[in-house]
């Protein structure tokens, strides 16, 4: 039997806002399936966002859904986990939302380690305004505001989340559609803040400008320049030249945020 | 009008606003009068300039801050120089007489002693010395009893200092009364 | 039985007020004139299991207020000048997603850094016209150590009333003088719930106005599945561009204060019965405007007070009213004539508005507007 995903979408709200070739769509699948899969349920899952292409993605689930202010998800979602740490608190957004204007509350929501789930669908481009460049869109590449070529290095999105302190960090693609509901499942059971980055295409903003022909080639792209943590071991450092890896990049159990203020209350409540 | 107004003046840091703010609380918890407390700083938490001042009054009190003051407490030179200026005539000036070696000319009642040090050779600790100075300034402007500042002060120390501050308040009090005299 | 009474500071009264009010959540960043009110929240709310955390900017603090609310909680953040204006997009959001909210802001001097210790009241039109848009503005501007303990009770009342944020700006010297408290026993001051929803789940709606203009707001984790966005909205959530739908909720969210004025404006009349000449003035500066009128009272000369409570919506009516008969207007305040533009929007030529303005760290003192008071005379 075919999997139903509309049990977790919002009747007449499709279709979504993406553009034809966009790999946003196979990560709110993964999403659902991994919703499904761990049974979490859609009246005790907030899933909250900030401004960008990936940030529609909430308004088509059917959960208790935020779609917030340029950058500011993590720390509106913060304030919902905080008021409320019993339910699941899943964040959803792009590299230019989530590492640039919302960097500070990245690294933070890293930092204190609060019990959510952050999936950043890293297309290296801002999509909707019409792809100026991101923090993480490679050096050389074109986009709408560097006509000449990026001058900017990018971030290592996964890298700087494991170093800012996030307990839970993995790596996937669009490409690798039958991986990411496993992570992100993953992501949602570890107890502390998880970051699942997900590359994706942006055939609109970014293929067009930096010579990709067709969906297709981006899409072989990211399976061409990805290799699995696992097989990664056994490559030297010229065959990893120029891959990014994947899978579970890093994982650790670490004191997590909302159980250690209970017991702040436990202590005020002693005094 | 029964407004009476007090200024503490000296450095951050040396406790001068606590000085103040206990005075008010006897006044007003204490006293059952009417009294606010206010202060003004730089920017920085510790050093420079600070005042804490304090207006009494049996009425209720609309304008927080000094506008002729009855009472002046410099702790330091820059204070005396800096906040004399608009001390009553009659009004009462307490300095520290290590500290203050200029005493600003006018025409008010000048006590001095060695507070700083009588905080800490007399009472053992240089950091009630704010306490001592309370003493003193309860003692020279009679706004509250002695009974209801001691109250206040005791009220607003931690625990384990009670019988230190305690000390100070009286030591300030009494070095007032015999420097006045 | 007595009351209980304190000797407390503005700040520490804010905070108090809020327990009052019921707020159980706090997110705020250190800032000078303001902080004591995070210290205050951080020490008393795990008393009641409430939640306080200190987030990593002013614009995280707004934002994780928002959240919470939205997750039910009651909600208060506390600022000062650079702070407000670091928040104003996310107030803008507030206002548009109808988020009730209580932010509390010390007016110190500005602009940027300014004078971090120092008082001013210069923030007063950032409150109305700080974020961009059309929007609903409600602020407080208390007087002294007392009012602001009720003002920020009544911030939540009226954030809770009209599902709207609502802001509570003492100037520094309110914020930071001491004075007697007498605490109201449970009970005495009305405390407003939030209006939620009487509907099931699958028929909610979060801005469905069948209930009127101010809908039943639901929290997340009660069973209700529902879509919070800034973008302008259907009664449903979700975004619309429908051009008549988003002319009606933007003059809706405007209309939840415009229309109900009466309900949100306070004032104190001093002395206006025969008074000639009217001193406007708000905050501390309302404290030397007092010492002023009396002084002038005791020299013959017929002056009088009208103390503004509530800064936003203005109390137009009521100026109006006293531009008919008064001989002249003082505005004292410290700014450079925010609140006396307001004054001259309302006298209308009727009569002078001198204004008093002091931007200098100093406060407006009382032999200042005495001067003022015998120029008109």
């Amino acid at each position: 039997m075919a999997f139903d995903y509309e049990k977790y979408l919002r009747p007449g709200k499709l279709p979504h806002i993406w553009c034809p070739g966009c790999g946003h769509g196979i990560v709110m699948k993964g999403l659902i399936r991994a919703m499904d899969s761990l049974k979490i349920g859609t009246k005790n899952t907030a899933i909250v966002s900030g401004i960008g292409c990936a940030s529609r993605l909430p308004g088509d689930m059917d959960s208790c859904t935020l779609h917030t202010a340029h950058g500011r998800a993590a720390a509106f979602a913060t304030g919902v986990k905080m008021a409320k740490p019993e339910m699941n608190v899943i964040l959803v957004g792009g590299d230019g939302d989530g590492t640039a204007i919302g960097g500070n509350h990245f690294i933070h929501a890293c930092r204190r380690n609060i019990d959510m789930t952050y999936i950043i669908l890293n297309n290296k481009i801002y999509g909707m305004t019409g792809g100026q460049f991101s923090p993480a869109t490679p050096t050389g590449a074109k986009a709408s505001t560097t006509p000449y070529g990026n001058p900017d290095p990018a971030f290592d999105i996964a890298k700087l989340a494991i170093g800012a302190g996030a307990t839970f960090v993995a790596r996937g693609t669009a490409y690798h559609a039958a991986q990411i509901d496993k992570l992100i499942a993953e992501a949602i059971q570890h107890k502390g803040f998880s970051v699942v980055e997900i590359l994706d295409d942006c055939p609109t903003t970014y293929g067009r400008r930096n010579k990709f022909k067709s969906v297709i080639e981006m899409m072989n792209h990211l399976k061409e320049t990805s290799v699995p943590v696992k097989a990664a071991e056994k490559m030297t450092a010229e065959q990893l030249q120029g891959k990014v890896l994947t899978g579970v990049l890093y994982k650790e159990e670490r004191a997590e945020y909302t159980t250690e203020y209970a017991k702040v209350i436990e202590r005020a409540q002693a005094k | 009008m029964s407004r009476y107004e007090l200024r503490f003046s000296g450095d951050g840091g040396q406790g001068l606003i606590t000085a103040g703010i206990i005075m008010a609380k006897a006044a007003s918890i204490y006293e059952g009068k009417q009294a606010v407390q206010s202060q003004s700083y730089g920017p920085e938490a510790r050093g420079g300039a600070s005042k804490s001042e304090v207006i009494i009054s049996d009425d209720p009190i609309d304008y927080p801050k000094v506008t002729q003051c009855d009472a002046l407490l410099a702790m330091t030179q820059e204070a005396a120089n800096k906040y004399s200026h608009d001390l009553k005539e009659g009004g009462v000036l307490l300095i520290d007489s290590d500290l203050v070696k200029n005493v600003p000319p006018g025409n008010f009642k000048t006590i001095a002693f060695p507070i700083i040090n009588t905080a800490k050779n007399d009472v053992g600790r240089e950091i009630v010395a704010n306490i001592v100075a309370l003493g003193a300034m309860v003692a020279l402007t009679g706004q509250v009893t002695r009974e209801n500042a001691e109250k206040a002060v005791l009220s607003s120390v931690p625990e384990a200092f009670l019988e230190l501050n305690k000390k100070a308040f009286s030591m300030g009090f009494d070095k007032a009364v015999a420097a006045s005299a | 039985m007595s009351k209980k009474v304190a000797f407390l500071q503005g700040n520490e009264a804010a905070s108090h007020g809020a327990l009052y009010a019921g707020c159980n959540f706090f997110a705020g960043y250190p800032i000078t004139p303001s902080t004591e009110v995070a210290e205050v929240m951080s020490a008393e709310l795990p008393k009641i299991g409430g939640k306080f955390i200190q987030m990593e900017d002013e614009i995280g603090a707004m934002a994780a207020i928002l959240g919470a609310a939205l997750a039910g909680s009651k909600v208060l953040t506390s600022t000062s000048g650079p702070g407000l204006s670091l928040k104003q997009e996310l107030i803008g959001y507030g206002c548009i997603a109808e988020i009730p909210c209580v932010i509390y802001n010390v007016m110190r001097g500005g602009p940027s850094t300014g004078m971090p210790t120092g008082p001013s009241q210069s923030d007063v039109m950032a409150a109305k016209w700080g974020t961009h848009g059309d929007h609903p503005a409600i602020c407080l501007t208390p007087a002294s150590v007392q009012e602001t303990y009720e003002e920020v009770i009544r911030a939540f009342n009226l954030s809770e009333k009209y599902r709207t944020p609502v802001m509570v700006m003492p100037d520094e010297i309110v914020a930071h003088m001491r004075e007697r408290i007498v605490f109201p026993e449970k009970g005495e001051i009305e405390v407003v719930p939030r209006k939620t929803p009487t509907v099931p789940p699958e028929q909610y709606k979060p801005y469905d106005t069948s209930f009127g203009d101010v809908p039943p707001l639901a929290a997340y984790g009660t069973g209700y599945k529902f879509h919070v966005t800034g973008l302008n909205k259907m009664p449903d959530g979700f975004p619309t561009t429908k051009a008549e739908v988003v002319q009606a909720e933007e003059e809706r969210q405007v209309r939840k204060v415009d229309a109900n004025v009466d309900d949100i404006v306070t004032f104190e009349e001093y002395l206006l019965d025969d008074a000639e000449i009217v001193v406007v003035a708000y905050g501390s500066t309302s404290r030397s405007a007092r010492y002023a009128v009396n002084a002038a009272r005791e020299q013959g000369i017929k002056a009088g007070m009208f103390r503004i409570k509530t800064f936003w919506p203005f109390p137009d009516k009521q100026i109006k009213a006293l531009a008919q008969k008064a001989k002249g207007f003082i505005v004292p305040e410290m700014n450079l004539g925010m609140c006396a533009n307001e004054i001259e929007r309302n006298v209308q030529g009727k009569a002078p508005v001198l204004g008093i303005f002091r931007v200098d760290g100093e406060p407006i003192n009382p032999d200042q507007i005495v001067e003022k008071i015998k120029e008109v005379k």
